[in-house]
């Protein structure tokens, strides 16, 4: 992938076409086309089961993990590099692009070596880069004063709200240009979920994000881009309010409303 | 209206007194049956431990300090020399005391009575058992952990890794002197060493220039019996270890790889740290199994009797000026010897106590005292395993 600063930022930034993926001979994702614009924060909406994870997942190939899940026509590309093309580095693609799951779970480490998971399987050995790079990225996460005095105690000790920054921070630390959250905010309470939701706001335009979630008031607060994907199809896809206050399809205006089950 | 009660007779304003129905006698039943269950094997077993301590405990304790009988725990097993006089005093002896005894007592010697196995100590089968333990677990460990890795990370599911967890599963309910044969025929017989002089018997070499790779077998010695015994202990190991990997939340490798780990480094990283605990666990209760069996080692690594330590073969006495060199050669043979002698273990030589030589109080006496010894042993390492799991997830746990 290349790292062009010049690169237009109106340019198709993650470009999905004609995107099939199936799990075996279920197929879940039908003819996708997506533009996502770079530094923009795009929601994916839908109800469960309509492939709106399984979108998301392919974006960093993380989905490679699953063994019956394959590509069956159609392209991902990241400024403008098919990332289904054989000569595509898989690893580094994940550098450059970052993931926020559904429930936290940071690992049952101490919390510095957390925020540096990313770096030390890169092969960062450096100590002072270490240090400075897990204080960096827990400013970045919003985390850094709640635990700047007590790096080395386990991650599993903090709050669930706490837990999901640390695996925002963790997944910032290797300085990705793109975020990938899927329901970041899924398994958290109202207050923590707030803190996440300035966070992201707060984040925007340092990342591209593309942020599954299943909130449809998250999703009006934060995204610049929302789009509705039902049955593995993308219904609709434009600016969050025009999702909202003006839907062109009917589909999507029944599911906003909650009519569609 | 007051509804009928079901029992008339019962008292009419309380309608929740009554008769037990017959779905509640049924359930008291079902439940005492099977709390007679678990009570009989809870006795069963009360009644083991209790009679082994009663009979064994008086020979491997003592009641002064140090409160064990450390004669029993330290020397080597002999022959008994019981000698009685026409008294009827009975004195207790070994080969080298007995004749002097025979001497003093001259023509007031009754009996002398002497049984195999029962004099001296215990410490050549606990040494043995100990080595057979450290080389099977070591060998079982590393092959378990590693096809545990293979068969959770890295292979596909499919027909023929079902055919593989099959076939680990009945290598689970071979009997273990199945894998005694195998162990003769393929470690004692059959598997390469190197050496300069291949005997006849090697089914065929390879010259390598400098010394020569011979199959000829390891001979009966602790690297056969502990080869042995780690085949008898991979089920255990290869199917604990796969669950404990398959324990850990496979969310913790999707982010690991989503931060851009390689599987293996995933594995290294964010799997087996935190099935280690488990891996351990079920390690120890490989080391509880290796350290009971008897058939494997039968052919493979334990003699009856042996008056040496592993490390005290015969090596030839260096001279009075000899090298440094030749001392630290000899140094390098004594520790190999640990692995390439033959040894007494426990189980074996209990079997031999209680079943190969004439029983009597004295064979008895010996026989209890090791099977308590051996029991102390094992509760130990179960013991262990379970403090050891307990830190260990309180370490990791997620």
């Amino acid at each position: 992938m290349s790292d062009n600063p010049t690169a237009n930022h109106d340019a198709h930034f993650i470009q999905v076409e004609k995107f099939n993926y199936a799990y075996g001979d279920h197929q879940v994702l039908f003819d996708v086309d997506l533009d996502l614009h770079r530094e923009d924060i795009t929601a994916l909406i839908g109800p469960s089961g309509c492939g709106k994870s399984t979108l998301l997942r392919s974006i960093n190939r993380i989905n490679d993990l699953v063994e019956i899940a394959r590509v069956v026509s159609g392209s991902i590309k990241i400024d403008g590099v098919n990332l289904y093309s054989p000569e595509v580095d898989v690893i580094s693609l994940r550098r450059n692009v970052g993931m926020v799951f559904q429930k936290y779970n940071p690992f049952p480490r101490s919390i510095f070596e957390n925020a540096v998971y990313g770096l030390r399987v890169a092969g960062i050995k450096d100590k002072w880069e270490l240090e400075e790079a897990a204080e960096r990225s827990l400013r970045i996460a919003a985390l850094w004063d709640e635990v700047k005095d007590r790096l080395h105690t386990n991650a599993t000790s903090l709050s669930g709200g706490q837990q999901q920054r640390l695996c925002i921070a963790r997944a910032v630390a290797l300085k990705p240009r793109i975020l990938l959250m899927d329901e970041p905010c899924a398994a958290l309470d109202p207050i923590a979920t707030a803190r996440i939701e300035d966070l992201i706001a707060q984040l925007r335009g340092q990342f591209t994000f593309v942020i599954v979630t299943h909130n449809m008031e998250q999703a009006k607060r934060i995204a610049d881009k929302t789009a509705f994907i039902y049955k593995g199809k993308v219904i609709e896809c434009a600016d969050t309010m025009e999702i909202f206050g003006n839907p062109k399809n009917k589909l999507t205006e029944s599911y906003i409303t909650g009519r569609l089950t | 209206m007051i509804p009928t009660p079901i029992h008339p007779k019962l008292d009419p304003a309380n309608p929740f007194v009554g008769h037990q129905s017959r779905n509640q006698i049924r359930e008291s039943f079902v439940r005492w049956i099977l709390r007679i269950g678990t009570l009989i094997i809870v006795s069963v077993t009360a009644a083991i431990i209790l009679h082994i301590a009663a009979k064994g405990a008086p020979v491997a304790l003592s009641r002064e300090w140090p409160f064990v009988n450390v004669a029993f725990l330290t020397e080597l097993p002999s022959t008994l020399h019981v000698i009685q006089d026409h008294q009827g005093h009975i004195i207790e002896t070994d080969v080298n005391g007995a004749d002097a005894i025979k001497m003093q007592l001259g023509a007031n010697l009754r009996e002398e009575k002497t049984i195999s196995y029962s004099g001296g100590g215990i410490l050549g089968p606990i040494v043995g058992t100990a080595m057979l333990v450290i080389v099977s677990v070591g060998v079982a460990l590393l092959l378990g952990v590693a096809s545990a890795i293979y068969l959770s990370e890295y292979a596909s599911h499919g027909k023929f890794i079902e055919m593989v967890r099959l076939a680990i599963l009945n290598l689970a309910g071979v009997p273990s002197v199945v894998f005694g044969l195998f162990g003769l025929g393929a470690f004692v017989l059959t598997a390469p060493v190197f050496t300069n002089t291949p005997l006849d018997r090697a089914i065929f070499t390879i010259p390598l220039g400098f010394t020569t790779l011979s199959f000829q077998g390891w001979d009966t010695c602790v690297l056969s019996g502990g080869f042995t015994l780690a085949f008898v202990i991979l089920p255990v190991i290869i199917t604990a270890s796969e669950q404990c990997l398959q324990a850990v939340p496979l969310e913790f490798r999707e982010t690991s790889m989503a931060l851009g780990a390689t599987r293996w480094q995933t594995i290294w990283r964010a799997v087996l740290p935190f099935a280690t605990p488990g891996i351990l666990t079920s390690s120890i209760l490989g080391i509880a199994r290796a350290a009971g069996e008897t058939a494997p080692i039968m052919f493979t690594a334990a003699l009856a009797f042996k008056d040496k330590l592993p490390w005290q073969k015969d090596l030839v006495a260096l001279p009075a000026d000899a090298s440094w060199f030749a001392h630290w050669e000899q140094s390098i043979q004594r520790f190999l010897a640990i692995f390439t002698e033959s040894v007494q273990a426990l189980p074996y030589h209990i079997y031999t106590l209680a079943a190969r030589i004439p029983q009597n109080e004295y064979s008895e006496r010996a026989q209890y005292g090791s099977v308590f010894v051996f029991l102390i042993l094992v509760a130990s390492l179960a013991a262990t395993s379970i403090w050891m799991r307990r830190r260990l997830r309180a370490k990791y746990k997620w």
